[in-house]
C-alpha cells in the first residue's frame, strides 16, 4: 500500500520531515507518497500529515490566510493521524498564549513558546519516552513546553517535569524534532503502531 | 509518564543543533532592521526572523567611514519587541564582536562583508561559539571554507544595498553550477577540484554526494521585490534575506508582507501576479554594472 503523506509546506523544515516519512515508512515495507501542502485541496487527498518545525507565528498566518486549517481540523476530527514537531506543536494546540499565533486547536494543550530561552540554550539529548526500550535522541531548537495538558491528553515525556511529547487521539506532537535524526521511532510511534496497525 | 535520562548528556551548540536551528529558516525571510519598530513591522509581515543592525547596506554605502557591530542595547530592545530570533552582524573576523552578540543572545551571527572586514587573513573561528553562524560566498570553494569553519547556514553575498538582484543571482548559479559539475565527476577529479579552489575535501565530496550544500542556502544581497526573492528561490535558495529592500521600500509594510508571500508562491506565477500589485515602489537602488569595482562589498573576506 502507498501511504499518502502531507507535509505543511508553509515554511519550516520540510524537506527532512518528508524525508524522515519516506525512511519510516521503507522501515515498514510501504512507500509514501509525499504531497507539499502550500494551498487548500492537497489535505483531503492525504492519508497522514506532518506540521514541521519553523517559525508558529510565520507558518499559522498562512494557514489561516489560505484555509488550509479547515482541512486540517477535518483530518483530525476524521481519525487521521497528524505529527506536529516544535512550531508544529505550538499551531496545533488549543492556547499558545501568543495572539501573534492562531492556534488549529486540534490538541488541547497550552503551550509556552521558546521556554527553554534563546537559540544558545538549544540542546540535544536523550529523553526516555513511553512506549520505546531505549532513550529518544531529542534536538531541541528553541523549543516550546507544555504546560497544562488537558483530560484527553496523554503525556509520552517529559523534560525537567514539563510535557514535551503528548498523543490525543490521532495526534502526536513533540517538542523536538524527531526528523532531525535518523531515529524513525517517534514516526513509528505516530504513524505505524497506534492508528494504522 | 517518563523523565529525562540523564541531564549530563545534555549537548548545547552541536552541529545539529546549529544546523538544525538554520533548517527551522527554511521557505523564510529575513529582514534587516534597524530599531525595535521596524523588527515590529518585519514580525506582523511574516518575517521568519529579523536581523538586527545600526543601518541597512544602503544606508552604509552613503554614509562611508567603518561599519561596525551595531551597538547590544539595539539588539536588547528588538530581542525584548520580537518573539521570532533575532541575529546581529560581526565584521569578517572580529571574534569579540561575535562574542558580545553571543552573549547579547542573538541567535545567529551574521559574519558579514556589509561590515569593514577586521582581519584581512582570517574569518571567525565559528566551531568555537555556542550560537550558529550564516556567512556569504560568490562561489562553492568560498561556501566550502566558511562551513569547514563552522558556518551553519551559507547566504550568496549579493551587492548588499544596491537593491539589484544580479549579483545574488551569480553567486548562486556559481554555486549550483560547481555542485553540478561536481556530482558528474569521479573522485580523483573531485579531490582536483578541491586542491584547485581551495575547499575542504570531506566537504567537497560530501557536497558531490548529497547534490547541495551540506548547510542551508539563503539569498541575499541586493533583493529588492517579491519577484526578485521568487526568482531566487526557483534557482534553488531554501530561503531570502532582505536588507534595504523592505525598509527602503515606499511601503515597507506593503513590500514586506509581498515578500514573504511570494516566497511562499515562488513557482506559481498567478499568485505572484496578485502578489506584486499595488504595493508601491521598492528602492531606488544602484545598478551593479554602473558601480565601480572599489566600492562593491562582495569582495571583502573570501
Amino acid at each position: 500500500m502507498t501511504l499518502v503523506a502531507g507535509v505543511v509546506a508553509v515554511q519550516g523544515d520540510v524537506s527532512e520531515h518528508a524525508d524522515a516519512i519516506r525512511r519510516a515508512a521503507a522501515a515498514h515495507d510501504e512507500d509514501a507518497e509525499v504531497r507539499e501542502i502550500r494551498t487548500p485541496g492537497v489535505v483531503p487527498e492525504c492519508d497522514v500529515l506532518l506540521l514541521p518545525g519553523g517559525e508558529s507565528t510565520t507558518i499559522s498566518r498562512h494557514l489561516a490566510t489560505d484555509g488550509i486549517d479547515a482541512e486540517i481540523r477535518e483530518h483530525v476530527a476524521a481519525g487521521k493521524p497528524l505529527l506536529a514537531t516544535c512550531a508544529g506543536l505550538i499551531v496545533a494546540s488549543t492556547d499558545a498564549k501568543d495572539d501573534r499565533v492562531t492556534t488549529l486547536d486540534v490538541l488541547d494543550v497550552t503551550v509556552d513558546r521558546n521556554a527553554f530561552g534563546r537559540q544558545v540554550d538549544s540542546f540535544e539529548a536523550p529523553l526516555d519516552v513511553d512506549g520505546l526500550d531505549d532513550p529518544f535522541p531529542a534536538v531541541f531548537i528553541r523549543a516550546p513546553v507544555i504546560d497544562e495538558v488537558g483530560a484527553a491528553v496523554e503525556v509520552l515525556a517529559s523534560w525537567e517535569g514539563r510535557p514535551v511529547a503528548v498523543r490525543q487521539g490521532p495526534v502526536v506532537a513533540t517538542s523536538f524534532h524527531p526528523e532531525l535524526t535518523p531515529d524513525p521511532r517517534l514516526h513509528d510511534l505516530a504513524f505505524f503502531e497506534s492508528v494504522l496497525a | 509518564m517518563s523523565e529525562a535520562t540523564d541531564i549530563e548528556d545534555l549537548k548545547r551548540g552541536t552541529d545539529l543543533v546549529k544546523r538544525g536551528f538554520a533548517k527551522m529558516q527554511k521557505g523564510g525571510v529575513i529582514m534587516d532592521v534597524v530599531t525595535r519598530d521596524q523588527a515590529r513591522i518585519a514580525e506582523d509581515c511574516g518575517a521568519v526572523a529579523v536581523m538586527s543592525l545600526e543601518a541597512v547596506p544602503a544606508d552604509i554605502r552613503k554614509r562611508g567611514g567603518v561599519a561596525r557591530m551595531a551597538d547590544p542595547a539595539l539588539l536588547e530592545e528588538i530581542i525584548d519587541e520580537v518573539s521570532i530570533p533575532v541575529m546581529g552582524k560581526a565584521r569578517i573576523g572580529h571574534t569579540t564582536e561575535a562574542q558580545i552578540l553571543e552573549a547579547t543572545g542573538a541567535d545567529m551571527v551574521d559574519e558579514s562583508e556589509v561590515l569593514t572586514t577586521a582581519d584581512e587573513r582570517y574569518h571567525i573561528d565559528k566551531r568555537e561559539f555556542t550560537a550558529p553562524f550564516v556567512c556569504g560566498a560568490r562561489n562553492l570553494g568560498e561556501a566550502l571554507r566558511r562551513i569547514d569553519e563552522g558556518a551553519a547556514m551559507i547566504r550568496t553575498k549579493g551587492e548588499a544595498g544596491t537593491g539589484d538582484v544580479n549579483q545574488a543571482v551569480t553567486h548562486q548559479r556559481n554555486i549550483q553550477r560547481a555542485i553540478r559539475q561536481l556530482s558528474g565527476m569521479a573522485y580523483e577529479e573531485r579531490d582536483e577540484w578541491a586542491r584547485k579552489n581551495e575547499a575542504p575535501r570531506d566537504l567537497v565530496h560530501e557536497t558531490a554526494e548529497r547534490g547541495r550544500l551540506p548547510v542551508v542556502n539563503f539569498a541575499a544581497g541586493g533583493i529588492a521585490t517579491p519577484a526578485d526573492a521568487a526568482l531566487m528561490m526557483q534557482l534553488g535558495c531554501d530561503g531570502i534575506f532582505v536588507g534595504s529592500g523592505i525598509f527602503g521600500a515606499e511601503d515597507p509594510e506593503a513590500m514586506g508582507t509581498a515578500v514573504v508571500e511570494a516566497v511562499n508562491n515562488y513557482d506559481d506565477p498567478e499568485a505572484l501576479k496578485e502578489i506584486a500589485k499595488d504595493i508601491g515602489r521598492g528602492m531606488k537602488g544602484q545598478a551593479n554594472e554602473t558601480m565601480p569595482e572599489e566600492e562593491k562589498l562582495q569582495g571583502r573576506g573570501v
